[in-house]
């Protein structure tokens, strides 16, 4: 009983808790993760359309990227991003005759980061969607006399959107989790804020923990989210079981 | 880009090589048999045993492999004088071990799910044509179960196996020098991010071309069965 009051002091919101910080730090989680996941929708749009696309050189471009960035570890994109954008920014503040290190903000570079890896998760799942989509239906628009964008708007995408979204929630528990590997760089999101917490406290065990609950609970959250929407977008049709 | 220091930067990264293939095979090896386990409670196991298996497949799937490896690592650390009474300081001490105990026990929740979705693809009719012959218990878990199940959890499988060698990266947080540790610590000491990046990424995507191909001979040596038949040659006979 002891033990569990020192605790509920140690992560709570009295004086000496670090509940404020904590939950500030899972907002942040939170808004690189969204931030992050609709980069890479953008992202995923675009390469499955070229995976998608007639011109063979589209086509292997878009075959490239989801390939290599599903095939290497995404701390390496991370770090690309991070110690690269800073030696970008550095040359382009050289012009401007500033010097030193000029570090990549750090929200920007994981959200970046996290929309260029799950950007070819999200492709792949785009993809899959548009060709599991009833060829009838794309003839039946075109029939109608419905142009390419009206098309898009009120066939295609609805109809990939229902049959992605298993897939776009899995993408999204990617997103979340790896929101935790954007700690290395300093944005000050959950985990980063375990550590600091851990180091100030010397108590890593229960802000560790801590944070597997704060993620347990988005994750679960988000699970909650996606079935209800999926039951959503099936409405209106027949299922088998 | 420059030729000679991507070399240079090949021959460092290389030396990294062992200990991420080290840190795949063992966490998959461990993580493979817990998973195994864990299945085999959740589809045999009472309710209790049930109720375990979700309960942990949820936590290790729900959060960031990160935070499991920080726990483990510099969680455990608090309780040294108790790990020292049981013995087990020598091996939570060793940052090598705290990542293979994380791996392993995150890969075996993805392995649980995979396998079980395996031993769930075996059908009615399979397990009575082998107690129809006769076999029952380990035999029909040996020649029957098994190697459905098996077969039918592998492409789900390879992909955990490639997700691995990808998550091996993330031990070089807790200082182990594998090859994104090595490149970490280049690019910080040179800033030559991308030529850096180029070839990392070049032996992580050469590893997981030919872990998928040495996957892709093995299912396609597993499905005989599925192969549409050679054509037989037409026998002629010079006497005809």
């Amino acid at each position: 009983m002891e033990a569990l009051r020192a605790y509920l002091a140690l992560v709570g919101f009295g004086e000496n808790g670090w509940g404020k910080a904590l939950l500030t730090a899972t907002a942040m989680t939170c808004a690189v993760a969204v931030a992050g996941f609709l980069t890479g929708s953008i992202i995923g749009t675009l390469v499955a359309w070229a995976k998608l696309s007639r011109s063979p050189l589209l086509r292997g471009f878009g075959t490239t990227y989801t390939t290599v960035l599903r095939g290497i570890p995404d701390l390496l994109v991370i770090y690309l991003l991070y110690f690269g954008g800073s030696a970008a920014l550095g040359t382009v503040a050289g012009f401007f005759s500033s010097d030193g290190f000029i570090g990549m903000p750090a929200f920007v570079t994981g959200m970046l980061a996290i929309g260029i890896v799950s950007g070819a998760y999200q492709a792949e799942v785009l993809r899959g969607a548009f060709l599991a989509t009833p060829r009838g239906e794309i003839e039946a628009a075109k029939a109608v006399g419905m142009r390419a964008g009206t098309m898009l708007r009120r066939i295609v995408a609805p109809l990939v959107l229902r049959l992605a979204l298993p897939g776009l929630g899995n993408t999204w528990q990617l997103v979340l989790k790896e929101t935790a590997l954007i700690s290395v760089t300093g944005l000050v999101e959950l985990l980063r804020q375990s550590q600091i917490a851990a180091g100030s406290t010397r108590r890593p065990f229960e802000f560790y923990f801590t944070a597997i609950l704060l993620y347990l609970a988005i994750t679960w959250v988000s699970t909650l989210l996606f079935r209800r929407a999926e039951d959503r977008t099936m409405r209106g049709l027949r299922r088998a079981a | 880009m420059d030729p000679i220091f991507m070399w240079e930067t090949f021959k460092v990264l290389l030396g990294g090589l062992p200990l991420t293939l080290n840190l795949a095979a063992t966490s998959v090896l461990i993580g493979g048999v817990l998973g195994l386990l864990l299945a085999l409670g959740a589809l045999a196991g009472g309710r209790p045993a049930r109720a375990f298996v979700a309960a942990y497949v949820f936590v290790f799937r729900g959060s960031p492999l990160l935070v499991q490896i920080f726990l483990i690592y510099y969680g455990l650390g608090q309780f040294r004088p108790a790990l020292q009474a049981m013995g087990l300081w020598g091996i939570l001490r060793e940052p090598y071990w705290c990542a293979i105990i994380a791996l392993s026990l995150n890969t075996a929740a993805y392995s649980s799910e995979i396998l079980r979705g395996g031993f769930r693809a075996v059908t009615i009719q399979q397990i009575e044509a082998g107690r129809a012959c006769g076999m029952s218990g380990l035999l029909l878990m040996r020649r029957i179960v098994m190697p459905i199940a098996l077969r039918h959890a592998l492409p789900a499988y390879g992909n955990e196996i490639i997700l691995m060698v990808k998550a091996t990266a993330l031990a070089s947080i807790i200082t182990l020098m594998e090859v994104t540790g090595l490149a970490g610590k280049l690019i910080a000491e040179t800033f030559r991010a991308v030529e850096v990046f180029v070839v990392a990424g070049a032996i992580y995507l050469s590893l997981n071309f030919a872990l998928s191909w040495a996957l892709s001979r093995l299912e396609h040596r597993l499905t005989p069965h599925l192969r549409p038949r050679p054509v037989p040659f037409a026998k002629v006979s010079p006497h005809a």
